[in-house]
């Protein structure tokens, strides 16, 4: 018999989430349990690949005995806690954190920012049409992905998957401090003079489509992209034998942007140059 | 002339089929039925004198199928893929060692071992999400050594780099074994019990002294007997390979001699201590699961074992000639003779892939008929009498790819195929069906079950486990268990029996390029990847990347400054065989005397005009690390 080394079993942790008592196995975060349980928090700076940021604050979360709110992405559950979800306190919360993000930020590319600002009631224009807004054109440097700024809510996922939780090629880092923070490659240049390898793993990371392929942000432009229309399937990479896990999302039979799944043991969400961007050759169909 | 374009050559598909009565002739567009129906009277003739160039960015069920029309429709082993031209000589080395080809680990356990050996491998670049794998590894505290004639983006995250020179892997792997043995490091526990050789190997090393080792190899002493101690002493460790070791004329031999170092060590058959051949194209490892090679039918069983072919004769209603077909390199040997006269060449492009593509070219231009099947003209379908319009397989078609830790995976169709292309199945299913043989396969899915009844490795895959559990590695005989994600745990058994075959240690010597320098051709050249490219560019000449700069030559500055060349500056290439003009790059990464070329761009400098088409003997498998150059600079060209 061959000896098959094992996790060690993981004990599970009760506690109380909005008055049930649940079950989760040590180590899970109070998302984990939410999710378990059906419920609906919303999150933006949260990756399920990265170490949690706690940049948002949109997922915030109400602990009994606690005097500040806990984001549910990283804050692991405890024996005996008492955790409420959809409190007066949490939804005041999230709707002032909505309406201080959606007055700064473009949020039209984020998905269910929109039902979100509906749900907590959040009123983004009672800061003024153009408050703390960059109002900066989109980078658009090169063929194969964009950089739009005013899309941005510095939740660091990029730099993250970038730097040293997956990529290690650190070409992305925050540039300035404080209200001038901002994403930047070295020197803030074009992405073409940067140590940018092309991976697209930021791009399969941000919330909110301030990273976006170049195919999607000229369908946009051109009013032709239509989410509802398009298909997305689980395939194998073309190029090396390392056999990536490649999502193509296809929309009138093109492949518009190529994305990975992440609970995948092979890729874990991440590609590189070829896998991501190396599709074209299949459609170059006259 | 000196600026120069940086978009290659844009290959558009294929829409439908083309013919042509004789090759002064262009190609004519012609009705499936017609290309069909010659193809079949071609072949037809060719019996006896038939090669199949199977493919290896395709399917593993469409691989099963092409061997079968192979061995069943036109009764020859003679099949092979381009895994010729990269991994043969791992999948030779590790079948000779322990009786599989496949790789020994998962991508999981080298996050998991505590020491990585990257030797002639620029995984960085060529297999960048096993780079990731690797990284995690260091972050989690495993020690990386890099063994490699560039210092390349992968040496850059290595505790140690081993710049040796070109060819000199078996030096250098024999030193390491005469250290671990003279330090008392070897696990002599592990060699008695579960290899052979171990005595005889002890005296092959023995001449090989630390000293010696650094004047062959140009490594200092003392970097060797560091990674030797740190190889030996490591609780766990991973030896990964690619290209660099196997793109020699003796790459098997490299192969083996690495193999000996985990047989000194114990570090195989455990988890978190193996050996990566790190497989060059999409489905490398799994064409030659599918028995896409000439040696071996489908499962990677022995063509010579009667049970077998029995197996396979009873499944297939057919004979099965009892001895190997010719590999890739025979049948290009055989085409020179005249005595193959036919090929059937699916998805490869070997009028730019192989060694001294000249004579490539020229020896398919000699066959009597030559039928092209792929989704581009290629170099090679332009000289073809039939070509056939196939599908893109990884998002055109469905089935499963083998990767390089032996995970078996679903690809899936996203896209319908252009025109009138269709899958390879339907192909040769159709033309099967022509020359008196009719196979009906319902989906990819049936092939994929028929392929389950005949091999033990793949029994328990059905397509819902796969889709399931993402993926499952081979071995994998049956449906409720599986198995562990290293191979040949059995070496650590107590019980002999169980134990099974010993491994042996190779006994191999070191043998020098066959294309030495010398006054005349001073320089090495070797060959690789870039990150954004890959192989003859078909595929990634598609996209608008970046990073792309076109084909150079790459120089170190002293070289340049040697020979008075700047970066940009054309220059001509010369080896023994031809010659290009290229523009040089300089990269600090080299080392005077040595230059490096890929081959992503062979419609703007052919590289493999240069290389020496010496072959392995053993897997068929050409010299492309090592030609010897000399760089001419272009003094009086106009324009």
């Amino acid at each position: 018999m061959t000896a098959i080394p094992l996790q060690p079993p993981r004990r599970l942790v009760e506690f109380t989430l909005d008055g049930a008592a649940t079950r989760v196995p040590e180590g899970a975060t109070l998302l984990d349990a939410c999710r378990a349980a059906g419920k609906d928090v919303p999150t933006l700076c949260e990756g399920d690949t990265l170490t949690p940021k706690n940049a948002c604050r949109v997922c915030v979360v109400e602990v009994e005995g606690a005097r500040t709110l806990a984001p549910a992405c990283s804050r692991a559950a405890e024996p005996g806690m008492s955790v409420h979800t959809d409190t007066e306190r949490t939804r005041h919360s999230r709707r002032l954190v909505l309406e201080l993000l959606a007055s700064s930020v473009d949020l039209s590319t984020t998905p269910r920012a929109a039902a979100w600002i509906v749900e907590y009631g959040a009123e983004p224009g009672r800061f003024g049409a153009d408050a703390a807004r960059l109002n900066e054109e989109p980078k658009v440097d090169n063929d194969l992905y964009v950089r739009d700024y005013d899309k941005c809510i510095l939740c660091y996922k990029c730099v993250d998957a970038c730097g040293e939780q997956w990529q290690n090629t650190f070409a992305i880092a925050v540039a300035g401090r404080g209200f001038d923070a901002r994403i930047a490659v070295e020197h803030d240049a074009p992405l073409t003079d940067s140590a940018c390898v092309y991976c697209g793993n930021c791009i399969e990371v941000c919330p909110t489509g301030a990273l976006s392929f170049k195919s999607e942000f000229d369908m946009r432009a051109a009013g032709t992209w239509d989410e509802s229309a398009q298909s997305e399937t689980t395939t194998v990479c073309a190029y090396c034998g390392v056999g990536c896990n490649l999502t193509l999302h296809v929309q009138d039979n093109e492949i518009v942007k190529v994305t990975s799944p992440h609970d995948n043991p092979v890729t874990h969400g991440n590609l590189c140059i070829k896998g991501r961007f190396g599709y074209q050759h299949v459609q170059n169909r006259d | 002339m000196s600026k120069r374009d940086r978009t290659p050559k844009t290959y558009t598909r294929l829409t439908h089929p083309l013919v042509r009565d004789s090759r002064a002739e262009p190609f004519r567009r012609a009705t499936w039925e017609e290309a069909l129906t010659r193809t079949a009277a071609g072949f037809g003739r060719a019996r006896g004198a038939f090669g199949m160039f199977s493919c290896a960015r395709a399917t593993n069920e469409m691989n099963y199928v092409a061997q079968k029309f192979a061995r069943v429709v036109m009764g020859t082993n003679n099949v092979d893929s381009c895994n010729r031209t990269c991994h043969a000589p791992s999948v030779a080395g590790l079948s000779a060692a322990f009786g599989s080809g496949g790789g020994t680990s998962s991508y999981e356990e080298v996050e998991h071992t505590d020491l990585i050996v990257m030797w002639g491998s620029n995984a960085r670049f060529a297999h960048p999400i096993f780079f990731q794998h690797v990284l995690k590894g260091i972050r989690n505290g495993a020690r990386m050594y890099a063994v490699d004639p560039r210092r390349t983006k992968t040496a850059e995250w290595a505790e140690s780099w081993l710049g040796l020179n070109v060819g000199t892997d078996i030096p250098m792997a024999h030193a390491i074994g005469r250290e671990i043995i003279h330090a008392g490091l070897a696990n002599r526990a592990f060699m008695e019990r579960a290899t052979t050789d171990h005595e005889e190997y002890a005296a092959l090393v023995e001449p090989w002294t630390l000293s010696l080792a650094e004047q062959v190899t140009g490594v200092p002493a003392a970097a060797i007997q560091e990674l030797a101690h740190a190889y030996a002493r490591a609780e766990r460790a991973q030896l990964c390979w690619t290209l660099g070791i196997t793109e020699h004329h003796n790459g098997t031999d490299n192969v083996r001699a690495l193999i000996n170092l985990s047989l000194l060590t114990g570090h195989v058959g455990r988890f978190g201590s193996g050996l990566q051949p790190l497989r060059g194209q999409n489905n490398v490892q799994g064409g030659g699961d599918m028995g896409a090679i000439p040696n071996r039918l489908p499962g990677f069983q022995d063509i010579l074992d009667p049970d077998t072919r029995h197996t396979f004769e009873s499944a297939w209603d057919t004979t099965i000639p009892p001895r190997y077909g010719l590999n890739l390199t025979e049948m290009f040997e055989a085409m020179e003779e005249g005595t193959l006269k036919a090929v059937y060449c699916i998805g490869e492009n070997p009028a730019q892939s192989e060694a001294d593509s000249e004579q490539a070219a020229r020896r398919l231009r000699a066959l009597d008929f030559l039928v092209v099947q792929d989704i581009f003209l290629t170099k090679t379908a332009e000289l073809a009498d039939v070509v056939l319009p196939a599908t893109a397989a990884w998002a055109e078609t469905d089935g499963t790819t083998t990767n390089s830790e032996r995970r078996v995976q679903r690809v899936r169709k996203a896209v319908a195929p252009p025109g009138e292309a269709r899958e390879d199945i339907d192909i040769l299913c159709e033309l099967a069906g022509l020359l008196g043989h009719e196979w009906k396969y319902a989906d990819a899915r049936a092939v994929w079950d028929e392929l389950r009844s005949v091999s033990p490795d793949h029994r328990g895959m059905t397509y819902d486990r796969l889709e399931a559990l993402q993926g499952i590695q081979w071995p994998c005989p049956d449906e409720d268990g599986l198995e562990p994600s290293y191979l040949h745990g059995r070496l650590w058994e107590a019980d002999p029996q169980r134990r099974g075959r010993r491994a042996p240690f190779g006994l191999v010597a070191h043998d020098p390029p066959v294309d030495a320098t010398d006054e005349a051709y001073p320089i090495r050249l070797t060959t690789g990847r870039r990150l954004d490219s890959y192989n003859t560019g078909v595929q990634s000449g598609g996209f608008a990347s970046p990073l792309r700069r076109g084909e150079y030559v790459e120089l170190c500055p002293e070289d340049a400054e040697r020979y008075g060349v700047v970066a940009g500056e054309e220059v001509r290439v010369a080896s023994r065989r031809g010659s290009v003009v290229a523009p040089v790059w300089v990269d600090p990464g080299l080392r005077p005397g040595l230059a490096f070329m890929t081959m992503h761009f062979p419609d703007e400098v052919d590289t493999n005009r240069l290389t020496i088409e010496a072959n392995c003997p053993i897997a068929g498998t050409a010299e492309f690390k090592a030609s010897a150059i000399r760089i001419d600079k272009l003094t009086d060209r106009s324009g």
